[in-house]
């Protein structure tokens, strides 16, 4: 999860700076350096610049806070900052600094109209929003109260559940898992050509935030049957209603929480819901 | 040379003669022409006559025509949603605020009351002193909106009176008793006795409270329709009054309406304080900023419950409006939202341990400070973790999805559950700290209630984590009721601690809190913190209204006017930026006015007065 070769070294050298007994405006300075080699690259998988540029904002309002909610602190490092600007033994550093800033501004934008291009930023909206009703082999269902038939029998009867996961497993096996991948983590064999990529059902936010009438609307009308609203999307998932029976349907979703070890939200019996 | 006089003379005489038959002649000639008689005897053009064919023709279709109902009419330029959406916004802070301050100046009031302490009742009076302004202000935008909505979605607003009507007549009466309190209230301040006076405010507040209720009424219905069928049919008022969401937002939008009132109290201070000459002036409105701000913090803190509670209830009525609002297009305005609460209480805090600095004896909490500024950072960055990020397609690739493998497990509810309660959690134990500061216990159990003090929030921030934790391995219905224990044991523990303090620092000896002696940035931060709310309620009511999306009346009537559509994130909080300009622009007025109020009464209060006036 972490990059330890780059945490680890971060850690040591705050250490080694605490024992320093360093200036306030050092201190500060070392605390927001490490923040950010730490969230830019102490993770093993790089965190994207967006969430890299919004935690920075934050730990950099936080400092600020600390420096300036004391007046001892707030002239620790007021002073030698009006040094550095105002007293002619600095005059070389401050013309360095004048020099590099506009230099580091030239630079970024350099580097940023030389990469390589690239597709834009996509807000990809995880969970769209379903319709109030659903019609699948010409069978209308109500989406509020659409519950998969299949999954009193877990408690009732879990021999003839057990067979239904087992058909689901078959089901799945046959058509979800080039994308999906066999373990459900998105990573089937055609998912390299993908973007997005699938869906994680390993990921505890995904099936395991939805009811199961949810996913029989995803499966049933793939990416073709996504909402206007949110669009634009980008979805290679078919609308398997076409090739699936609506009872397979029900068991495949079985078969993604039973593989998963995660448990569908409740339905919600919502006493006066859609009132109208 | 008498002659040559004479010959002069004659011949001017002859000259001017000559001048005046011209002139007489070419005027003649001049009216002659213009004159109507001349005109009506000449025979019209042929283009007069097409002209005058023409008109009668235009006339004739203009008597033919029938009449057709307007849908929707246009408004130029910026368009009819957005000039509906801004009028809107403007009268509803403006009416927060007038119902808001009547609130707490009530309470203020009837503290000096049972007191005897003037100095609150002047602060009531002072707080009170804004009301009339904004209340003309509410009033005129309030008739800027309704025109704007007869004039651009008529048949929309046709509608609504068909299922509303009922309900207008109480809304005007209530209205008109409302300006009768308000005034009284204001004018009457030292006309009454003060029993009087409380019962006047008391049915300002009564009858404020009920005009908001009606109004939301028609907005929640717009949301989560009841009582009406299918068709749009009205079936029953009064289960259209009482639809799903109603409560909640009455709930949510009272406790929210005393955090913004309050906040734009203290930004007033703020002001005053800034142009402030005398250190009295200083003390007082540093004063007056300090309550306003305790006010408005003391109803922030149970304002993200009351949130829940309303989103909770939009999920259940319609899963589909849930996923919207949670889950898609709308989703990313709660990051904002996130970041917009994270720096409130930020400000909040930063603000309370500038103010240790005028209290004498605070040095020795001085190193708690950082301590507490790590747990909000902390949180304030688990609040804000977007679960599904924006990010480029080799960072999507790498994290393989859109959700982070180690910060993904920060942005779902366990976790900003978990994050905003000790938040809170901490916010109060920042407040109490500040409230020791001026204080040293003096009974002898002091070290006791202190051990007991701290092992209760020991004790509710691990109940908080435990729920947190233990929510990632359970179901999302199960999951969901956790917040209750989270939400309960932070509510016990400032219960309880608050109760064990009033009695731990009962004779305690107290040391002096030098009021006015703060720095400018203190009121910057007050200024900040206004500015705030006010941009976050602009960002959660439009969360709120375009949650119906293409619907005027979600699933019973459709939009279909040109701006049904969702706009832009970026579009939407430029409109939202923009209302909050014109807001404080019209506040500058009403902080204007209220000053030249008080020319003539500037605060008596002495410094030494307020030593210790604290809450």
């Amino acid at each position: 999860m972490m990059n330890l070769a780059v945490v680890l070294p971060v850690l040591a050298v705050l250490i080694g700076i605490r024992f320093a007994k360093p200036s306030m405006l050092g201190w500060v300075t070392a605390w927001w350096l490490a923040a950010w080699v730490v969230l830019d690259f102490g993770f093993a998988v790089p965190v994207p610049k967006t969430v890299v540029k919004e935690f920075m904002g934050i730990i950099s309002l936080a400092l600020a806070a600390y420096v300036t909610s004391d007046p001892q602190r707030w002239r620790e490092v007021r002073e030698p900052t009006t040094a550095f600007l105002t007293e002619r033994k600095f005059l070389p550093l401050l013309v360095l600094v004048t020099l590099a800033i506009p230099a580091a501004v030239a630079a970024s934008i350099y580097f940023d109209m030389t990469a390589p291009a690239q597709a834009p930023i996509f807000g990809r909206t995880v969970h769209p929003a379903p319709p109030a009703t659903l019609t699948v082999h010409e069978v209308t269902h109500d989406m509020q109260t659409l519950d998969n038939p299949y999954r009193k029998l877990e408690a009732s009867d879990p021999a003839a559940f057990a067979v239904h996961v087992e058909a689901g497993r078959k089901i799945y096996y046959e058509n979800c898992f080039y994308c999906h991948g066999d373990l459900m983590q998105g990573g089937g064999m055609f998912a390299h050509a993908l973007n997005p990529i699938p869906t994680n059902f390993q990921d505890s936010g995904t099936i395991a935030m939805l009811q199961e009438s949810f996913l029989f609307w995803r499966v049933s009308k793939g990416g073709p049957g996504l909402p206007e609203e949110g669009g634009p999307w980008m979805s290679a998932m078919p609308a398997w209603e076409n090739f699936l029976t609506e009872e397979e349907i029900w068991e495949v979703i079985l078969f993604l929480y039973d593989f998963t070890e995660q448990r569908p939200r409740a339905l919600h019996v919502a006493s006066g819901g859609e009132g109208h | 040379m008498k002659k040559s006089y004479i010959l002069i003379a004659l011949v001017v005489l002859l000259a001017g003669a000559g001048v005046v038959s011209e002139l007489a002649t070419f005027m003649d000639g001049r009216l002659a022409y213009e004159s109507p008689q001349a005109i009506d005897h000449e025979a019209p053009t042929p283009r007069e006559l097409a002209l005058q064919e023409q008109a009668a023709e235009a006339t004739k279709e203009a008597q033919e025509q029938p009449y057709v109902e307007e849908k929707y009419r246009e408004f130029p330029v910026i368009g009819s949603r957005v000039a509906v959406w801004m009028a809107a916004q403007l009268h509803l802070l403006f009416a927060a605020f007038v119902l808001a301050v009547p609130i707490f100046a009530l309470i203020i009031e009837l503290i000096g009351y049972k007191t005897g302490d003037k100095r609150y009742d002047d602060l009531a009076y002072e707080f009170t002193k804004l009301l009339s302004t904004a209340f003309s202000f509410t009033a005129t935008l309030g008739a800027l909106l309704t025109f704007l909505l007869i004039a651009l979605y008529p048949h929309f607003m046709n509608y609504l009176m068909h299922v509303f009507s009922p309900t207008f007549l109480p809304y005007v009466l209530l209205f008109f008793l409302e300006a009768v309190f308000l005034y009284s209230y204001y004018y009457g301040w030292h006309a009454f006795s003060k029993r009087v006076h409380l019962c006047l405010g008391l049915g300002l507040n009564l009858v404020g409270t009920a005009i908001m209720f009606i109004a939301n009424a028609w907005l929640t219905f717009m949301m989560t329709p009841a009582g009406v069928a299918a068709s749009g049919a009205r079936i029953s008022t009064w289960e259209a009054v009482t639809n799903y969401t109603w409560m909640p937002i009455n709930i949510h939008r009272m406790i929210a309406n005393v955090a913004f009132g309050g906040s734009v109290a203290a930004a007033y201070a703020a002001f005053q304080f800034l142009k402030a000459k005398t250190p009295e002036e200083r003390a007082h409105y540093d004063w007056m900023g300090y309550i306003g701000n305790f006010v408005a913090i003391a109803a922030l803190l149970p304002l993200p419950f009351a949130g829940y509670w309303l989103a909770s209830e939009i999920y259940a009525f319609s899963q589909t409006m849930g996923l919207t609002m949670m889950g898609g297009a709308f989703s990313w305005l709660f990051i904002i939202q996130a970041i917009l609460i994270g720096n409130l209480f930020l400000a909040a805090n930063y603000y309370l341990w500038l103010g240790m600095g005028r209290i004498e004896g605070a040095e020795r909490f001085r190193s708690y400070i950082k301590y507490l500024l790590i747990v909000i950072t902390g949180c304030f960055l688990v609040w804000a973790t977007p679960r599904s990020i924006l990010a480029t397609v080799d960072e999507v690739q790498a994290m393989g999805g859109s959700s982070h493998p180690a910060l993904g497990f920060l942005g779902v509810m366990s976790a900003k559950n978990t994050a905003v309660n000790i938040l809170i959690l901490t916010t109060y134990i920042s407040f109490l700290l500040y409230r020791r500061s001026g204080r040293i216990p003096t009974v002898k159990w002091a070290k006791a209630g202190n051990a007991v003090q701290f092992a209760i929030f020991a004790l509710a921030a691990t109940t908080v984590l435990f729920f947190g934790i233990y929510g990632y391995f359970v179901e999302a219905a199960v999951r969901i009721k956790f917040s209750v224990p989270q939400v309960g044991s932070v509510l016990a523990a400032m219960i309880l601690v608050t109760v064990i303090d009033i009695f731990l620092l009962r004779g305690a000896k107290e040391t002096e809190t030098r009021w006015g002696q703060i720095s400018n940035t203190s009121q910057y931060v007050l200024i900040f913190l206004a500015v705030t709310f006010t941009w976050l309620m602009g960002l959660m009511g439009y969360v709120r209204s375009g949650l119906r999306q293409h619907w005027h009346v979600y699933g019973v009537i459709r939009d279909t006017s040109p701006d049904a559509f969702t706009p832009t994130l970026g579009f939407a909080t430029k409109v939202v930026s923009v209302t909050v300009l014109i807001f404080f622009a019209f506040l500058g007025v009403v902080f204007w006015l209220a000053s030249l109020g008080g020319k003539h009464g500037k605060p008596e209060v002495a410094v030494e007065a307020l030593d210790g006036g604290d809450v």
